[in-house]
């Protein structure tokens, strides 16, 4: 009698989870799929017939533009987030157990914290009159006010300073891990500091960095409220282009296509993470 | 010498972090309508957020999704969790895959997916849309915190709880739903931040009638900076950092 009631319990349960990830996760998504293939109607936004007129209208050299400056400010902000936030990690990560707490709560903070908060304030940083320029000029370091606000370098700023926490976690995540007696074996066996480090250190951590430039590379090619704060008309990101075709354009089939290009290039990211390894610890989780 | 440098550039990447939050709530109690001079102290611009009835109309509304959010996704979340601890099943690497595929993709191609289904189907934009939108992105969050901590429980555990003839519901209800209450906790708290916070998803389901906070800061940010923003922003960062703070404590009790 009990097997019939657990059976029970299981299947409702089963059922609900793949009923809420069909209409939840799978339809909406395989929607987008076949959007990208359809025509564009003025009242119904979509209609047949199914063409690649929406995939070639990618290839237009304006959009391409944008699209690869795009890329490339999501390139520089993940680099420098690497760059920046490795030897912070890695530092934060051999501290001793009691002090790693706090340090670790300071990131969490700024991770959770609303990005629009995080990027208004870094306006009045950056503005003509805002601090960075009233110290700079104050110290004599520059006569002239910078003009940083609402260019690009404003936007990169903006990315950098917004996705930092993404990776400092995933990597902070893996080089706690890291044991110190292989570096001490790597010591007794005659490795210098450089090469224990790129051949032990590095190796443990590569999960980590390859989840920590997902993690910020693809909110900085998507997150396109930071080059609305921060920018100006020449920094519109992917992320703005999808929301046009969508809100402006009314173009849904091109905008669909977009979005696929999109979640393919994501795809490809997360089989990377996968094949290097997948062993962030699980029972850790980042959040 | 080396361990100077060390210190100093953990200060530099701290000060990065946290130097414009800081200012932002510095001057959300300057007593001037200008950003630039410092002019004494005050509350007046938290008194007028109180005073703005369409803000407090917009955060009341907030609060509530973000509420609803996080108990719907926390029911979500936790019998995904249970399941995929405690059953085996096809799809199930599927489901488990998906769950991070969710956590990582970027908001847009979820917010776009979903009002694009919302339309087709007819379903009107409001807070409907919105709750089932947010509690898509919230429930992977509560899957993985309830799984962390149902990996230190023991299988054993339940087993010898069906071998004196507990059923699923018993176990469930007298072992696993105690052992997870921290995770279930931490999992509504995160969900309801998360919820709060965001901005992309909500841009796209809320529609054009049910105005929420989110929304509404990014109206006001956008037109500069205003004292009055400050305080806002301000204010929002303090409850961020509580409900952070508290939910920190909830993973990390116990372990």
């Amino acid at each position: 009698m009990f097997k019939s009631a657990d059976n029970f319990c299981r299947q409702a349960v089963l059922y609900f989870i793949f009923i809420w990830f069909g209409v939840m996760v799978f339809a909406p998504n395989l929607l987008v799929l076949l959007a990208s293939f359809l025509s564009r109607d003025p009242v119904w936004y979509l209609r047949l017939p199914l063409n690649l007129q929406n995939y070639v209208a990618l290839s237009d050299p304006k959009l391409l533009s944008v699209i690869l400056k795009s890329l490339n400010l999501a390139f520089c902000t993940t680099l420098f987030c690497l760059v920046v936030a490795y030897p912070f990690t890695y530092f934060i990560a051999r501290f001793a157990k009691k002090y790693r707490a706090l340090f670790l709560m300071l990131i969490i903070v700024p991770f959770w914290t609303n990005s629009l908060i995080r990027n208004y304030a870094l306006i009045s940083i950056l503005s003509e009159k805002g601090i960075l320029n009233t110290f700079l000029i104050k110290w004599g370091i520059i006569t002239e006010p910078l003009k940083i606000l609402y260019t690009n370098l404003a936007v990169f700023i903006g990315m950098a300073y917004t996705l930092l926490p993404f990776m400092i976690l995933p990597l902070y995540a893996t080089l706690e891990k890291l044991d110190n007696s292989l570096l001490e074996a790597a010591e007794d066996l005659g490795a210098g500091a450089i090469a224990a480090f790129f051949r032990i250190v590095v190796p443990v951590s590569t999960p980590g960095i390859v989840a920590g430039c997902i993690m910020v590379f693809l909110p900085a090619l998507t997150l396109f409220y930071v080059s609305d704060i921060l920018g100006s008309a020449d920094s519109t990101v992917v992320g703005s282009v999808i929301r046009d075709q969508f809100m402006i354009v009314k173009d849904w089939p091109v905008g669909s296509a977009i979005n696929i290009a999109l979640t393919v290039f994501m795809l490809i990211l997360l089989h990377l993470y996968y094949k290097s390894g997948n062993s962030i610890d699980q029972e850790r989780p980042l959040w | 010498m080396v361990k100077f440098l060390k210190y100093f550039y953990i200060s530099c990447v701290y000060l990065f972090l946290y130097v414009p939050l800081l200012v932002t709530i510095v001057f959300s109690f300057n007593d001037s309508a200008f950003a630039e001079t410092w002019n004494g102290f005050t509350v007046k611009w938290y008194a007028s957020l109180f005073n703005d009835k369409s803000l407090i109309h917009a955060a009341l509304r907030s609060l509530f999704l973000a509420a609803c959010v996080a108990t719907f996704s926390t029911v979500v979340g936790t019998i995904m969790a249970i399941a995929l601890h405690r059953y085996r099943f096809i799809g199930q690497k599927v489901v488990y895959g998906s769950l991070s595929v969710i956590m990582l993709s970027p908001e847009i191609i979820q917010g776009i997916s979903l009002v694009m289904i919302f339309v087709i189907l007819g379903i009107p934009l409001g807070f409907t849309t919105l709750l089932l939108s947010h509690s898509v992105f919230c429930f992977p969050f509560v899957t993985m915190t309830v799984l962390a901590r149902l990996k230190g429980v023991k299988r054993d555990l339940s087993e010898a709880a069906a071998d004196l003839g507990a059923n699923d519901v018993d176990i469930f209800r007298f072992i696993l739903i105690p052992l997870i209450l921290p995770a279930l906790f931490a999992g509504w708290l995160m969900s309801f931040t998360l919820s709060l916070d965001d901005v992309i998803i909500s841009f796209f389901v809320s529609g054009s009638r049910y105005e929420i906070l989110p929304l509404k800061i990014y109206s006001m940010v956008r037109t500069g900076i205003q004292p009055d923003v400050n305080a806002l922003c301000a204010a929002l960062f303090f409850l961020t950092f509580f409900v952070v703070m508290f939910s920190y404590r909830l993973v990390r009790s116990k372990k």
